[in-house]
């Protein structure tokens, strides 16, 4: 996954034409059954997420009375208890929410300023693009994932260290897209009209450029959103978390992955909720993508 | 940048060359850097509060801190030019006879993964756009696009779940390498692995192969092809698949890239002794020496097949090789 669908991204997303606003091209996506079906699901997961901490029948590290560890499903606990007699079903309703908090925060971080460098380098056409974008090479350099170890193995693994490696490494990702995708809305008739107007050079970029840049950058973002839960939750996987038994679908995974054998729900759960989180948001911006793609395709012909 | 042009694809391949060293430099200076940015004594913070004065000393030794910073930073790379990468401050041992057969259990990995995923990717992309819209189409781009949203550790988990433990119990779920042994001694233990890595693989390269070859299939030459009443075999074997390929290869080489860092939450899954399990382990042992030194060496890898994914477009896109 990760990194390589930026090639699949720049294939997707052709060359953009301008001016379809953001909540159009949602609302248009949304007659595609896949972002349905992607919405119903991260929606269900986002719920879950959110007020899962207030319906669990259990506190996430605390043993279930009178229950072994990897007891089978029973009234007491209904998917059954860990490996160290927690109940299973409480810490799924409670490990969603650092995931989440987390890979949304790394990703809205990033499309900030990925967004604001892709745009200013399409727009500085000089030195100031090369510098930035060759910068932005570097960054691309490392594989993600090896980045945020980097990171966690220097200062430890805090959660905005984390949150802040994977900002850090989107954000050469997103600025790609968003250069490409001002570069030709650079070049047209408005923005020099614009500039003879003598509109400061900020507005320009934020009143022109960067609306006309949103469909591309809308895609890109559910994909980083995918990829950056994926992230989080691996290095949770990998034991790299604030807490060590904190309630946390990736911790959850690794705990309870050698007693699948004896009690499976302990690792199942958690690997369903991601499962269909990452394929949620993936159905989404692969939603958009297609409908900026046919909303381009139309207007090729006109 | 267009100064110093230097003609052909020879030139572009030096520049990338260029680029791709000024990036290992920019990265070693980088994961250098690192060890520096130990808040306090990088010495106490490996070997905590308890270490004695004398562990300590001979610590900062090692690590060669009692020198100016760019003295311990020509030190550190002109040792790793020359294959002395550090010693394991976990094992106590070079961190160089730590990794070699690790190293090569990794490629064996990677390697069986590319030579499965790559004809099967290629002739499932090439299937779906002969199918476009068809039944085969549509199932296998739905479920590619689903496959390829999924974390690397949730499939291999699920396979475990399917293969190794839950559901059957026909294969096994730990592929340990032991010491001495080589992994093809044990290939059972190398077909989970293998198949979350060609898993991880396959929509990608599956979807380049469909977009590409329906454009070839739309193309004026295949319609001439069609036209002048060569068969329908010839036509597809002879003409539109050679040329549909051409993007296809970048994206192979962008794939082996990626999996530079994706075998590390793979091999942690199943416990394989690779290169990726080691960097994993590292990092929760605090092990720096050998965190440096894998960081090193999987950006170097990563750069080496990028710029293979680029000079692979070069050549097989004639459009682009004028063009230089």
């Amino acid at each position: 996954m990760s990194q390589v669908s930026d090639w699949v991204a720049d294939a997707e997303i052709a060359p953009p034409l301008p001016a379809v606003r953001g909540t159009s091209l949602l609302r248009r996506s949304l007659k595609l059954w896949r972002t349905r079906i992607g919405l119903a699901l991260v929606g269900v997961i986002v719920l879950v997420a959110i007020v899962g901490p207030y319906l669990a029948p259990y506190g996430p590290s605390t043993p279930v009375p009178g229950s072994a560890p990897n007891s089978d499903p029973s009234s007491k606990a209904v998917l059954g208890t860990d490996y160290l007699g927690q109940d299973v079903l409480s810490r799924v309703l409670y490990g969603g929410r650092s995931i989440l908090v987390m890979a949304v925060l790394a990703t809205a971080l990033a499309l900030v300023v990925g967004t604001a460098i892709g745009l200013v380098a399409a727009y500085s056409r000089n030195a100031l693009d090369d510098t930035l974008m060759r910068g932005m090479d570097v960054l691309m350099a490392l594989p993600q994932i090896l980045l945020a170890l980097v990171a966690v193995a220097i200062v430890g693994p805090h959660a905005w260290v984390i949150v802040a490696a994977i900002a850090l490494t989107t954000v050469p990702r997103i600025a790609r897209v968003a250069r490409g995708a001002a570069q030709p809305v650079v070049e047209r008739d408005f923005i020099a009209a614009s500039e003879a107007m003598g509109v400061p050079r900020w507005r320009i970029v934020s009143g022109d450029l960067l609306p006309n840049t949103l469909g591309p950058l809308m895609v890109e973002a559910s994909l980083r959103l995918t990829y950056s839960i994926a992230l989080i939750a691996g290095l949770a996987y990998l034991g790299l978390s604030a807490n060590l038994n904190g309630a946390n679908w990736g911790t959850m995974i690794k705990q309870n992955q050698f007693v699948l054998a004896v009690q499976p729900w302990g690792a199942v759960a958690p690997i369903i909720a991601i499962a269909l989180l990452t394929m949620g948001t993936g159905l989404i911006g692969d939603g958009i993508a297609r409908t900026a793609a046919g909303i381009d395709r139309a207007r090729g012909e006109e | 940048m267009n100064r110093f042009r230097l003609g052909g694809v020879w030139g572009f391949i030096l520049r990338r060359l260029l680029l791709g060293i000024v990036v290992l430099i920019l990265v070693s200076i980088l994961v250098f850097l690192a060890t520096q940015a130990l808040p306090g004594d990088p010495a106490r913070a490996i070997l905590g509060r308890s270490a004695t004065p004398a562990s300590l000393a001979a610590l900062r030794r090692q690590l060669h801190l009692d020198q100016p910073v760019l003295t311990q930073y020509w030190t550190w790379v002109t040792g790793l030019l020359h294959g002395n990468l550090g010693t394991s401050l976990e094992a106590q041992e070079p961190v160089s006879t730590l990794l070699a057969p690790k190293l090569v259990n990794s490629a064996v990995l990677v390697a069986l993964a590319a030579i499965l995923s790559i004809p099967l990717s290629i002739a499932i992309g090439a299937w779906a756009a002969l199918k476009r819209e068809k039944v085969f189409d549509q199932t296998s781009s739905n479920l590619l696009l689903l496959l390829a949203a999924l974390p690397e550790f949730v499939v291999a988990l699920v396979l475990v779940i399917l293969f190794a433990t839950t559901v059957s119990h026909v294969l096994p779920a730990i592929s340990t390498v032991p010491p001495g042994s080589r992994p093809w001694n044990n290939w059972v233990a190398l077909i989970l692995p293998t198949l979350t890595l060609v898993i991880a693989v396959a929509p990608y390269v599956s979807r380049i192969m469909r977009a590409s070859m329906i454009e070839v299939l739309e193309s004026d030459y295949v319609e001439m092809a069609r036209l002048k009443g060569l068969p329908e075999r010839t036509v597809l074997v002879r003409h539109a698949l050679p040329n549909a390929l051409g993007p296809v290869f970048q994206v192979i080489a962008l794939n082996l890239a990626y999996l530079a860092g994706g075998i590390i939450i793979i091999e942690f899954v199943f416990n394989y002794t690779g290169i990726g399990s080691a960097t994993a382990e590292a990092v929760v042992n605090h092990d720096l020496p050998v965190v440096q030194a894998l960081a090193i060496l999987i950006a170097a890898v990563y750069v080496v097949l990028n710029l293979l994914a680029d000079v692979a477009t070069i050549l097989v896109t004639p459009k682009l090789r004028t063009q230089l």
